[in-house]
């Protein structure tokens, strides 16, 4: 069995591969591949088989609070570090012409990627914004982007790959090892840190009324950070009633939700379901929480007794905004009657008084008691009974 | 070819009425609806009028005779198509079943609809049936279509001229789809779920005809778009909306089934931190 | 020497005698980067938040952060004529009129996307193999705050076009705020300015986007590098490595090249995507509306699993005392997230309190070789990933033709099922594997060859493994529990903070109960000798 440390790396290159000293089995400490060298403090390259590290008395003692020693000693490899492996030499260390083929190769990429960026300049003014082309696999799009893609996006990855494969392949492949130390400081430059502190501490005098000064300077730098927090008082109005009003009232007619048209009651048929909103209401805030749905179900199949009362001839106004988080809930299933909220999937029963049958939303929708004028014209009878959209503190 | 006469003939004529009622102004809000116009009730009189005076041009005693007996022949062999292939679910005289709904009053528009998309006759009893390829021809589909017209009114296949998205305004469709639409069929109708594994269908490479009826019809769990709620033009502006969409291509590249952030996640997943994660590990291995 | 040398000696000189840069140059320049290709990860989300400050700069250039109303008439036909507000209406001529803005927006986008899935393997990298571990706890704590900026400035951005999609995010958002207990009706109505969506949220959400966040995470992002140069990096144990040093390639010049080409790379792939997939085409969306929706809402995918646990959530809501408490959002919203970032961030700590280890930690550990950290992580992993796919189930319902209600149930259940059975499948996985590797130490690697023995029984030779490998399968701590010292000492007085140590020794027990216990070479030689003989 030969051990590396003798050998210097030249001699070993000559020596048969690693095979069977790696078989050989357990080698007695004092004889390990892997010899350890107290720390230079300095880079070093890696020698095979040599452990480059910081003092072992710097990391001791072990801060380990536990009563079972075995702990401590568990840390402790069982087989010894064998130090870095032997470096192999790469093709392009060895063999002149693969060097100068990955060079080659290298300012290949450099040169590609200039001959892209003028292809970049080239398109961005010899190509249309609105010119499509049909790729296949990718589909009909845009041409200037696309190749603005390639372009640009092909030049800065071949730099990048160009830059790689320069250092893997001609760089110096050697690694280095560096010592680490303990990051907390010794024991005396701790104490000499402390004593510095305690001293700067004390030189200030505050020793002395620590609650007069002390405390009053904390009381003003407190006040600093908290009492500007009132400039953040005017980002908005307060609250105050308004999230439990809507712009529904008395008489307010109901307009289509795209047209601003009347809804007549003799435009709704059975099963049809529009959305809609109060007539001359443009303002985004208002439309936000005003905003229903109408629906045309048979009268004989809802079993809700107020939702009958407060519809008009088997129509029925809802409020489209979720109880749950806000979504217009619009994604209505004509079959089952179940109309559900695209974003969530609270489910409401639009047979039952659009009770909540699964998902998060905990209310059902709040319902708009409606009429129709002397036209047919459909109107509300008055705002919603309750607070529309999400749950809030206030709400009760 | 007769009686396609008569319907095309009816159809115009119910066409005349539906625009009578609605008016092609372009603007999206504060939109002053023509028929509170003074002079609406005038236009209205004078349209129908003058569809009495074509239609008894039309239907005058000789051609009349010819065109109901087409059509009662029209009607008979849709009859014989219907008990063969539909009445096992739908009942012997469309009265419906457990297996199947009523046909009655359904319309010829939604007998089109629901058959020339192949999504009747049911192959299996899903939740919901897609579409496939149809298995009747389009004259059969229109023998049916004429024999469940026949039981009881409804609405009518849409003629050419209905579907006619020429002059269409794309951009109110877009409007009209977000606000009507994509809450189940996703934003351009890329389709969506519903509960219970149903599913609002993709919109892309429908016939316009079909979307038309669709809308007419509210087929299984969608709901009705009838005409006074949708008018003629705004469903012909939806599907302005849907063909520029479908046909327009991407401007900015693969557009990953335009379902939204989703698709873009998985994608950025797998193909991006998987090529950066193959890239990381050429770049850190030991080159020979 | 060559002019490249020539020209930087020059610069050199002209640094050092303003700077004296030369005394800590050497140092410097020739520090030692262990080479990993899970320490790279971090770089990823370092070099496409380079890519994310470059697109974003030139976004500024065009974008009007205004709600005011507008009407449409540029080139996308299917807008003209259309009211929405100029944010939206300059996102749309940023990407139709400005030559090249399109793919600056796009890959503004997609370097987002990249940015914070770079953090998250980044991060399970960190924790998986006990990174976190001191000293650099701190490090880990600000990766966390940067975590949850990167989201937070990812939501903030994507709704700044005003579409209808991130429109609806934004809904949900005030919806979100209105739930909080006590004074959410006034954060929602501070942050809108009034009440949703008020004219004043686009503009507030762009400073906070591109300036407060922003400026915070250079701030974050320089001390945690600072801090990696300054701590060392981590390294696996192998041969020739030792917690006392640090294995690599220089600082100058390979890592400064592998670092400049992977920031490239990264920035090509940001551009290829750019130019050839469509990222939130807001075009398609529309622009925002209060009466509109689309099937398929849903968030960017760093904030799905948020959706997925608001979609999971069942209904329950309390009102009392002429007050409303909505725990349908709370939980979902706050709570859990509250939670998870609250157990990701203490989990050094008390990892650390749990082992009773204040030592330093710079060599990591293999994942099964911590099992239960392991298997912790893997219950984490697996919570989250539900409530991600949970945020996509009506997608899955749609491509997949399942029941929507289905998954949401499946969900329910499997938030509580899910992560138990990780951990105990991730345990015993962990534990297995460190059996294996016990036995390949002491009894070598199965070869595939068979031989007959003259017994005529066939065994298949095993070959033993290198030094090097036996060195990497064994440097490891195997973890004992904390036994509880004495609970009353010798004048039968109850030690202080006695209840404190029984759980801290229950939970050590929990920690380090199951273990498998390296080979030693008392047991090494025995086998071998009886192999050779």
């Amino acid at each position: 069995m030969s051990t590396h440390d003798e050998m210097t790396p030249g001699a070993e290159e000559q020596a048969a591969p690693s095979g069977p000293e790696h078989t050989s089995g357990l080698v007695p400490r004092d004889e390990v591949r892997g010899r350890h060298a107290r720390a230079v403090d300095d880079i070093v390259p890696a020698v095979d088989g040599v452990v480059i590290e910081a003092d072992d008395h710097e990391f001791a003692p072990v801060e380990r609070i536990t009563p079972d020693s075995t702990v401590a000693r568990t840390y402790d490899d069982p087989f010894p570090n064998p130090g870095p492996p032997h470096h192999e030499p790469r093709r392009t260390d060895v063999d002149p012409r693969a060097a100068r083929r990955a060079d080659r190769q290298v300012a290949g990429m450099f040169g590609l990627a200039t001959l892209l960026l003028i292809g970049f300049i080239v398109s961005f003014v010899a190509v249309d914004m609105d010119q499509m082309i049909s790729l296949p696999l990718i589909g009909k799009i845009g041409a200037q982007n696309a190749l603005f893609g390639v372009t640009i996006g092909g030049a800065l990855a071949l730099v990048g790959v160009g830059l790689i494969h320069w250092a893997r392949k001609t760089m110096t492949a050697v690694e280095l090892v560096e010592p680490r130390h303990p990051l907390r400081s010794p024991e005396p430059k701790r104490e000499e840190g402390a004593a510095a502190f305690r001293q700067g501490i004390e030189e200030t005098g505050i020793g002395r009324r620590p609650f007069l000064i002390g405390g009053s300077l904390l009381a003003a730098l407190g006040g600093l950070l908290t009492a500007p927090l009132v400039l953040l008082r005017d980002l908005g109005p307060l609250p105050e009633k308004k999230l439990r009003h809507t712009a529904w009232a008395i008489e307010q007619r109901i307009v289509y939700e795209n047209t601003n048209e009347q809804v007549k009651a003799s435009d709704m048929h059975i099963g049809t379901l529009v959305a809609a909103h109060p007539l001359g209401v443009e303002d985004p805030n208002r439309l936000a929480k005003a905003s229903i749905f109408l629906i045309r179900l048979d009268p004989s199949e809802v079993k809700s007794q107020r939702q009958l009362d407060w519809g008009y001839q088997g129509i029925f106004a809802f409020s489209r905004i979720c109880p749950h988080v806000g979504c217009p809930v619009d994604l209505y299933e004509q079959a089952s009657h179940h109309l559900l909220c695209p974003c969530h999937q609270s489910t409401f029963d639009m047979v039952d008084g659009a009770k909540v049958i699964f998902g998060p939303a905990a209310r059902a929708l709040p319902q708009l008691q409606i009429t129709a004028d002397g036209e047919g014209n459909l109107m509300a009878k008055g705002d919603f009974t309750e607070p529309v959209g999400p749950s809030f503190w206030e709400r009760g | 070819m007769k009686p396609r006469l008569l319907r095309r003939a009816l159809d115009r004529l119910g066409e005349a009425a539906a625009t009578s009622s609605s008016e092609p102004a372009k603007a999206r809000r504060r939109r002053e609806p023509l028929r509170r116009h003074p002079l609406a009730p005038l236009l209205v009189l004078f349209i129908a009028l003058s569809a009495t005076g074509g239609l008894y041009a039309l239907l005058s005693p000789g051609r009349q005779a010819a065109a109901a007996s087409a059509q009662s022949l029209a009607i008979e062999e849709g009859r014989k198509l219907y008990v063969s292939g539909c009445s096992s679910c739908h009942g012997l005289n469309a009265e419906g079943s457990s297996d199947g709904p009523t046909l009655i009053g359904v319309g010829a528009a939604a007998v089109d609809f629901q058959v020339a998309t192949g999504r009747m006759p049911a192959t299996r009893q899903g939740v919901q049936e897609p579409k496939k390829k149809p298995v009747y021809t389009q004259a059969e589909v229109d023998q049916l279509a004429a024999y469940i017209a026949s039981l009881a009114p409804g609405p009518a296949v849409p003629a050419a001229s209905d579907y006619d998205t020429s002059g269409a305004n794309v951009a109110e469709g877009g409007e009209l789809f977000r606000t009507n639409c994509a809450a189940c069929h996703n934003f351009v109708g890329s389709g969506g779920a519903l509960t219970g594994g149903k599913f609002a269908p993709k919109l892309t490479g429908v016939d316009s005809k079909h979307m038309y009826e669709a809308m007419l019809t509210g087929p299984q769990s969608m709901p009705v778009f009838n005409d006074e709620t949708i008018t003629p033009e705004q469903k012909r502006d939806i599907i302005a909306f849907l063909n520029y969409i479908n046909t327009a291509g991407d401007p900015g590249g693969a557009n990953l089934g335009r379902i939204g952030p989703v698709s873009e996640g998985l994608l950025i997943w797998i193909f991006g931190i998987g090529s950066l994660v193959g890239v990381t590990v050429w770049l850190t291995a030991r080159s020979s | 020497m060559s002019t490249v040398e020539r020209m930087a000696g020059g610069l050199g000189t002209w640094l050092d005698d303003r700077f004296g840069v030369a005394r800590g140059a050497r140092k410097l320049l020739r520090k030692v980067f262990p080479d990993h290709w899970t320490f790279m990860l971090g770089e990823i989300a370092l070099w496409s938040f380079v890519v994310i400050l470059l697109s974003g700069t030139y976004l500024t250039l065009f974008f009007k952060p205004s709600m005011h109303e507008v009407v449409y008439h540029g080139s996308y036909v299917p807008l003209q004529g259309v009211q929405m507000s100029e944010a939206y209406a300059s996102t749309l001529d940023l990407s139709f009129e400005v030559r090249g803005g399109l793919i600056m927006r796009q890959i503004h986008h997609w370097a987002a996307l990249i940015f914070v899935a770079a953090i998250m393997i980044h991060m399970l990298r960190i924790f998986f193999t006990g990174a976190f571990r001191k000293p650099r706890e701190v490090n880990w704590l600000i990766g966390n705050v940067l975590f949850i900026l990167a989201i937070l400035e990812g939501l903030f951005g994507y709704s700044l076009p005003d579409d209808l999609l991130s429109g609806t995010g934004m809904r949900i958002l005030e919806g979100v705020l209105l739930g909080i207990p006590l004074v959410g009706t006034y954060a929602s109505f501070f942050l809108f300015g009034g009440e949703f969506p008020g004219q004043l949220l686009i503009p507030r959400l762009f400073t906070i986007h591109i300036l407060l966040i922003p400026a915070l995470m250079v701030a974050l992002i320089t001390v945690h590098l600072l801090l990696v140069f300054y701590q060392k990096h981590t390294q696996y144990p192998g041969p020739g490595k030792t917690n006392r040093n640090v294995v690599g390639a220089p600082f100058l010049p390979i890592y400064t090249a592998k670092a400049g080409g992977f920031f490239l790379i990264i920035f090509g792939l940001s551009a290829l995507l750019g130019g050839l997939v469509q990222v939130n085409p807001v075009w398609l969306y529309g622009p925002y509306h209060p009466a509109q929706i689309s099937a398929g809402s849903q968030p960017d995918f760093y904030m799905g699993w948020l959706e997925g646990a608001l979609r999971a959530m069942p209904a329950w809501e309390i009102n009392a005392w002429g007050h409303t408490v909505s725990f349908s959002v709370l939980v979902p919203a706050l709570v859990v997230p509250g939670i998870f970032f609250t157990v990701l961030a203490l989990y050094p700590f008390v990892e650390s309190w749990v082992t009773g280890d204040k030592r330093e930690h710079h060599l990591l550990e293999r994942p099964r070789n911590a099992p239960t950290r392991t298997a912790i992580g893997a219950a984490g992993v697996t919570f989250f990933g539900l409530l991600w796919l949970n945020g996509g189930n009506d997608v899955i319902a749609d491509k997949l033709h399942l029941s929507i209600y289905a998954i949401t149930w499946f969900t329910r259940f499997a938030l509580f099922l899910g992560p138990v059975v990780a951990f105990i499948v991730a345990r015993r996985i962990c534990l297995g594997l460190q059996r294996r590797d016990r036995d390949k130490v002491l009894h070598g690697r199965e070869s595939g060859i068979i031989r007959r023995l003259p017994s005529g029984e066939y065994i298949e030779i095993h070959e033993p493994v290198s030094v090097e490998e036996r060195y990497v399968l064994t440097a490891y701590e195997v973890n004992r529990p904390l036994e509880l010292t004495d609970a009353v000492d010798e004048n039968g007085i109850p030690m202080p903070n006695g209840r404190v140590h029984k759980v801290r020794s229950a939970l050590s027990r929990w920690y380090f109960g199951t273990r498998v216990e390296k080979p030693t070479p008392a047991e090494y030689q025995q086998l071998t000798a009886g192999h050779h003989h």
